[in-house]
């Protein structure tokens, strides 16, 4: 105790970029792969400086292969180093799946635990910039139903470079999914050291009517329907998972115990999102104190269309006021 | 390409090594027999891919490379972790799914694994682990440990993307990487005149500028002399080969799986070039004895009896064991 916290306002992609930068001191054997990552900095500008303080051998811009990509960094994750993948945006898992599901999340399992893989996949949700159905996907359920994987998905600068510190000291595989919607939203970020643990939710707003459940873009979303349904005497309480597997349901169903009601938010099409899985998991945990249906707000179940269509599909805080709204009888 | 002819590798090589390399064949060999017989017997669950035809070219691949150098392979590799050093006992109890299995039981016929060998594991997707062999390359070059790594897979996976991109890869980097593609004719049921678009699959190395041979897998010698070049040429950081060894497979895909043939005589043709009576009648004519490569023979077979006599008596992998290794802590 005692000691003084600095703080100073960093935007979400800056606080990924000093998480990586001071790994990247520390350890010598983390190398960072991935296309467009060298001196231009990532499609997204996540890796501004890297290139040129840890040169091109541990910020290894390579050929457009998102499939070979991966599987080159599980090769370098079992044979002594530690590697982060950027997929460009989250719709490029698709290409890589194999590697993700059937190689990195298995082989310490499948041999016996002789083998470890310490590699972070970080990769962007781009869902709210009218980008197309195939640039603008939310796909953090199929990450969850994989046994062996982490999923941790921050919604602001310090959790996003807490949890990535967490991610880069894990010897697990692990997907980091961003948002590039929130990439320039600013926090207080301590300078001093800090980590985020994984499967620990953060309160991001205490209340006391209904127990909002946000995931990632939906989370200032939720917190700006929360301030507005404050000046209606409507008490929202906002809760950030922050991380999806290890899922911290406790937190969650203690809000819930005190509320009675619970609504999920996230980008993601509604059926078969973590939405439901959070919502069995408080059934398990806290049926006895539910006193209404749980809500999602979620994602049409349709692609999501190009331009300026794609408000119509992604949730916003207006339909989180509607649900509480709803849910409260109002 | 070859540095040297076969003629000039063998008369390189002590008696001693030789005979050493026919007790490793014959060790895959009756391995691989004793694992089919454990199948038939209901004894292992799944399926199991033997490499009976095809000793020849884990035996000459892996002796071309250190101890210290590190391999990678498929469903069909416990010739190559055999050849490798991997304990025939674990291996064999890990194929019967026991608890003293190198993989704890859990990996099974598809998964084996040693690192203290180097086996940095057997794959059951199709070419997934090729870039993964180049990325354990990478971590060499990068941490100049001065290691090779050699990557085992069949003509099918040449056909999959992943091959094709690390080729690339592998090429552009000069990582220190021996693709060892194992032709053996068939893709389960596909025979390469169905699959190819060249005569040789050596060629598709040619288009990234990676240095390539054809070389005959049966001829255990032939193999080793390709491999040990191969292994020279990434160990100076002149870059990876591409090596095509051909070869027949074995009657079946797999005991699952029967694969197909034209005919039933298709389907015995890998006796005919057999890689073991082969190397045989040449360590016969460089005068080792009859009499020392039948005592090589029976100790090959007292290894198998004492691996399949381990596995047996291994106790069952418990419920409380599945739950484990999920996660690293
Ligand atoms: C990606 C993928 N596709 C299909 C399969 C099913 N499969 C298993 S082995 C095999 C044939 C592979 O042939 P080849 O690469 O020539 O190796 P061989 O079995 O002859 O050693 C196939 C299609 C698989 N395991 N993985």
């Amino acid at each position: 105790m005692g000691t003084v916290t600095t703080m100073r306002q960093l935007t979400m992609s800056q606080a990924i970029n000093e998480a990586l930068r001071e790994e990247m001191r520390r350890q010598p054997n983390l190398i960072l792969l991935g296309q467009d990552i060298g001196a231009y900095g990532g499609t997204f500008g996540v890796y501004r400086g890297l290139f040129d303080e840890f040169g091109p051998e541990r910020v290894r811009d390579g050929p457009l292969c998102e499939s070979a990509t991966v599987g080159f960094a599980i090769g370098a994750a079992i044979n002594g180093m530690r590697s982060v993948v950027e997929l460009e945006f989250m719709d490029f898992v698709t290409v890589a799946m194999d590697q993700i599901v059937n190689q990195a999340a298995k082989m310490h399992y499948f041999f016996g635990g002789q083998i470890k893989v310490p590699l972070v996949i970080r990769t962007a949700i781009v869902s709210r910039m009218g980008m197309g159905s195939q640039h603008s996907q939310s796909l953090e359920a199929w990450f969850i139903h994989v046994p062996g994987l982490k999923v941790a998905i921050p919604s602001n600068a310090y959790d996003a470079k807490g949890l990535m510190k967490t991610a880069l000291r894990d010897t697990n595989p692990i997907l980091f999914i961003e948002n590039v919607k929130l990439y320039s939203t600013k926090c207080d970020v301590p300078e001093e050291e800090y980590s985020v643990p994984f499967g620990r939710a953060r309160v991001m707003r205490e209340g006391s009517d209904v127990t909002v459940v946000a995931i990632s873009a939906m989370v200032p979303e939720s917190l700006a329907a929360a301030e507005k349904l404050g000046a209606q005497n409507i008490s929202v309480e906002v809760i950030d998972p922050r991380t999806l597997n290890p899922l911290d349901v406790e937190t969650i169903a203690q809000s819930v115990r005190k509320t009675g009601r619970v609504i999920i938010t996230h980008d993601a099409a509604k059926t078969g999102g973590v939405a439901a899985e959070i919502s069995q998991r408080i059934m398990e945990e806290a049926f006895d104190y539910l006193n209404a249906p749980i809500v999602r707000v979620a994602g049409l179940d349709v692609p999501v269309p190009s331009g300026a269509l794609h408000p119509m599909v992604v949730p916003n805080q207006q339909r989180v006021i509607e649900a509480v709204l709803k849910m409260l009888g109002r | 390409m070859a540095s040297g002819t076969t003629i000039d590798v063998a008369q390189s090589l002590s008696h001693e090594m030789l005979r050493h390399w026919y007790e490793q064949m014959q060790t895959i060999r009756y391995f691989e027999e004793q694992v089919i017989e454990f199948f038939a017997k209901g004894l292992i669950s799944g399926s199991t891919h033997p490499c009976i035809g095809q000793e020849g070219i884990a035996v000459g691949a892996c002796a071309a490379l250190e101890p210290s150098d590190l391999i990678l392979a498929t469903y069909r590799g416990h010739g190559e972790c055999l050849a490798k050093g991997a304990d025939p006992k674990k291996l064999m109890a890990e194929i019967l799914s026991r608890a003293t299995g190198c993989c704890k039981g859990k990996g099974g016929s598809m998964h084996l694994c040693d690192v203290s060998h180097g086996v940095l594991g057997t794959n059951a997707v199709v070419a997934a682990h090729i870039p993964i062999s180049g990325g354990v390359a990478l971590a060499c070059q990068t941490r100049k440990t001065g290691q090779v790594t050699a990557c085992f897979f069949g003509d099918g996976a040449s056909c999959e993307g992943e091959f094709f991109e690390t080729l690339n890869m592998a090429s552009l980097w000069k990582l220190p990487l021996v693709l060892v593609c194992e032709n053996n004719e068939y893709a389960i049921s596909v025979h390469v005149s169905k699959s190819q678009a060249t005569p040789n699959i050596a060629d598709r190395a040619q288009g990234v500028g990676m240095r390539n041979q054809v070389v005959e897998g049966n001829d255990v010698l032939a193999v080793y002399a390709a491999m040990r070049a191969a292994v020279e040429h990434a160990r100076e950081g002149r870059g990876p080969t591409f090596l095509e060894c051909k070869t027949v497979r074995w009657e079946r895909h797999s005991t699952f799986s029967a694969g197909r043939y034209e005919n039933a005589e298709a389907a015995q043709k890998w006796r005919k070039v057999d890689p073991i009576p082969r190397f045989k009648s040449h360590l016969l004519t460089v005068g080792i004895s009859e009499g020392a490569l039948e005592e090589r023979a029976e100790r090959a077979r007292a290894t198998v009896a004492a691996a399949a006599e381990f596995a047996l008596s291994s106790p069952p992998v418990s419920p409380d064991a599945i739950l484990e290794d999920v996660y690293e802590p």
